[in-house]
């Protein structure tokens, strides 16, 4: 398949993992407060191979506590979906950003305008929890056009035949829901995080990193023993929230990098 | 006056395996749900289609809930107001609103499908007790997620709650009412689903909810029309009016009205959260509906002197039925609330919710202003008694006076 068929992200992301490597891909709240960007590229140094940027929105449903927090963080500050991607288009921080966000504000912008403006400013995936398969198709065909993949969720609750049809839909990469419960950190990873991995990858050729209750090197490096990479969130956004700057961020996706990578 | 519809279609029928009506409705929920979604649906369909799950249903709504609710003709507030008023009287449903009708209903689904805990969200409280009141019945545990907002304005329903065994977890996310309670109850439903049941209280939320609960509540219109043409020498009241939050209690009369009858069919909503009258389609917990939200799509916190209503959506049906023109959506103001609910309560001896306050008032407003006709026959489903609002009221009052 070439880079056009597949998209960029997730020809990206193959190579990486073609080449043996596993796949880390941190989370920060756009906007959440006025370094963001700069913590961006130090993710990036740090060993990040892509970044997910969360657009907040006033209603996360899947998100605990911490990502809750630093929605209504950014929001407070003035923050806007597009003025998110406006502040994408200025950096290029080498690896691929991947927006994640509610579907109401993909919808009340208009799924073309908006698939235009992620283009525009470098955004190569999307994921948006709450637009599950059935109801995917108008975004998915704004979105391939301007090479915005659309990366859709597996969870363990998700049977056999649906993971597949999950998966032949899923572009970039496959969010595997590490567990049954919102983004937040975990003191032990759930049994099911690595399970949910292993049937993914049983089935599929797409990339599938796990997100959700991972929240620590240890267990970014258990997860990887069954997936290709491995999503951290919301224990990356606590110690930005606690003021850990970017230098603390890089500090911490330092060590899932060298954590997944010993494993 | 009865006239039956030509239409072949069914206006308020089944949504399909997709939950669509018209446009609106749908299932947008993180994948962790989807497949809970889809069992709740199956396993609706199949008690909705089984005459045993009816039998007890309407059973326990008879002999535990006190249905049929009567319809009261109003003698003195017609007077006043130059038109033949009929009250649907769910104020004296067991728990004091229809929300019974719809717990009983999923407390049995629950039970059918073998979960052993009941989850809910409450504005008002009104909800929250009915679940409760369900859970003790059938025996099971419930939590009922209250914004903290409303866990102070509706102090007495949070102790009813408690009383009936029921863990009350205020939110302190967002606005702190209804719309945070509902985030809140999804949340937790997540990581719950396995023996939990999200006993949503209205016609909102992802398929099958929207029909589910229309379905629950239709006992309601089903029951009004009979009665309606038992006092109306078979005839059908001109209007049909109900106050709409959520819309449960205006879904549930308008399906006895909509197809079966020519009713006009009107629903009040809160001017602080009037989702058809001022929100714009969009997508909030798990259904394309009205909203009200900003120019990029952030939700806006509705506001009402009731905590029922204080919500930023509606159902998607009621949406639906807007943008077919079969139903018209109308606005009334706290004052008028206020208003609406002392007149009731000097004339009728009659304390209505705040809720159903709303419908009364937009028939007070539309008859003295003549856009009901002098003698035309209305309809207002009276959703809830207003002994849970009493203290609220004087509050409100004094501070008036």
């Amino acid at each position: 398949m070439s880079a056009v068929e597949i998209g960029t992200l997730e020809s990206r992301l193959r190579a990486s993992r073609d080449a043996g490597r596993k796949l880390l891909i941190p989370y920060i709240t756009g906007g959440v407060d006025d370094q963001w960007l700069v913590t961006l590229e130090a993710l990036a140094g740090a060993g990040a191979d892509a970044i997910e940027v969360g657009i907040p929105f006033s209603d996360p449903m899947i998100d605990g506590a911490t990502i809750q927090e630093s929605s209504l963080r950014s929001l407070a500050r003035g923050t806007t979906p597009e003025g998110v991607l406006a502040d994408l288009s200025r950096v290029d921080v080498g690896v691929p950003i991947v927006v994640m966000t509610y579907y109401n504000l993909i919808y009340r912008a208009g799924h073309e305008r908006i698939a235009g403006s992620m283009h525009a400013s470098g955004v190569t995936g999307a994921i948006i929890p709450d637009l599950p398969l059935e109801e995917v198709d108008g975004w998915a065909a704004a979105a391939e056009p301007e090479d915005v993949a659309t990366v859709l969720l597996v969870a363990p609750s998700t049977p056999e035949d649906r993971m597949a049809a999950i998966c032949a839909r899923s572009h970039g990469f496959v969010y595997a829901v590490g567990r049954m419960g919102v983004t937040g950190e975990q003191a032990v990873l759930a049994d099911s995080a690595r399970q949910v991995a292993s049937r993914i990858t049983a089935i599929t050729d797409v990339p599938v990193c796990v997100g959700i209750g991972v929240s620590t090197p240890d267990q970014a490096a258990a997860v990887c023993e069954t997936a290709d990479g491995v999503v951290v969130g919301s224990a990356l956004v606590r110690r930005l929230l606690e003021g850990c700057g970017p230098e603390g961020a890089a500090e911490f996706v330092g060590s899932l990098r060298a954590a997944i990578d010993a494993g | 006056m009865t006239t039956e519809f030509a239409s072949k279609e069914i206006t308020m029928g089944d949504p399909g395996p997709t939950g669509r009506f018209g446009t609106f409705g749908g299932r947008y929920v993180p994948e962790s749900l989807v497949p809970a979604c889809i069992e709740l649906e199956e396993a609706f369909r199949d008690a909705w289609a089984d005459p045993a799950f009816h039998a007890e249903l309407d059973h326990i709504l008879k002999s535990y809930g006190g249905r049929p609710t009567p319809v009261t003709e109003c003698g003195r507030l017609s007077r006043e107001l130059g038109v033949r008023l009929l009250l649907k009287r769910e104020d004296l449903a067991h728990t004091g609103s229809h929300k019974l009708n719809n717990v009983i209903g999923q407390g049995l689904l629950a039970r059918r499908m073998g979960k052993s805990k009941l989850i809910a969200e409450t504005g008002a409280g009104q909800h929250g007790v009915a679940s409760a009141t369900a859970a003790a019945l059938f025996g099971m545990e419930c939590i009922v997620y209250m914004g903290e907002v409303d866990t102070q304005r509706q102090e007495l329903n949070v102790f009813r709650m408690e009383l009936l065994g029921a863990t009350v977890v205020p939110v302190t996310s967002g606005s702190r009412t209804l719309k945070d309670a509902v985030n809140e109850a999804m949340r937790a439903w997540v990581a719950t689903v396995d023996d939990t049941h999200y006993c949503l209280g209205s016609v909102m939320g992802p398929h099958p909810y929207p029909w589910m609960v229309r379905q629950f509540q239709s006992v309601i219109g089903h029951e009004a029309r009979g009665q309606c043409r038992d006092l109306l020498d078979g005839g059908d009241p001109d209007l049909v009016v109900a106050c709409a939050g959520g819309g449960s209690n205006a879904a549930g009369i308008f399906a006895g009205f909509a197809d079966a009858t020519a009713s006009a069919l009107v629903a009040v909503e809160a001017a602080g959260g009037a989702a058809v009258t001022t929100g714009i389609p969009g997508i909030l917990h798990g259904m394309r509906s009205a909203l009200i939200q900003d120019e990029t799509g952030q939700i806006l916190e509705a506001e009402s002197i009731s905590a029922g209503l204080d919500y930023p959506g509606i159902g998607p049906e009621h949406a639906h039925l807007a943008d077919i023109g079969r139903a018209r959506y109308e606005a009334v103001d706290d004052h008028e609330v206020m208003d609406a609910f002392q007149l009731l309560a000097r004339t009728e001896g009659i304390l209505p919710a705040l809720e159903s306050a709303h419908a009364l008032a937009w028939v007070m407003r539309a008859a003295r202003s003549g856009e009901i006709a002098a003698g035309s026959t209305v309809l207002i489903n009276l959703s809830g008694r207003g002994d849970k609002d009493v203290a609220q009221v004087r509050d409100i009052l004094k501070g008036r006076s």
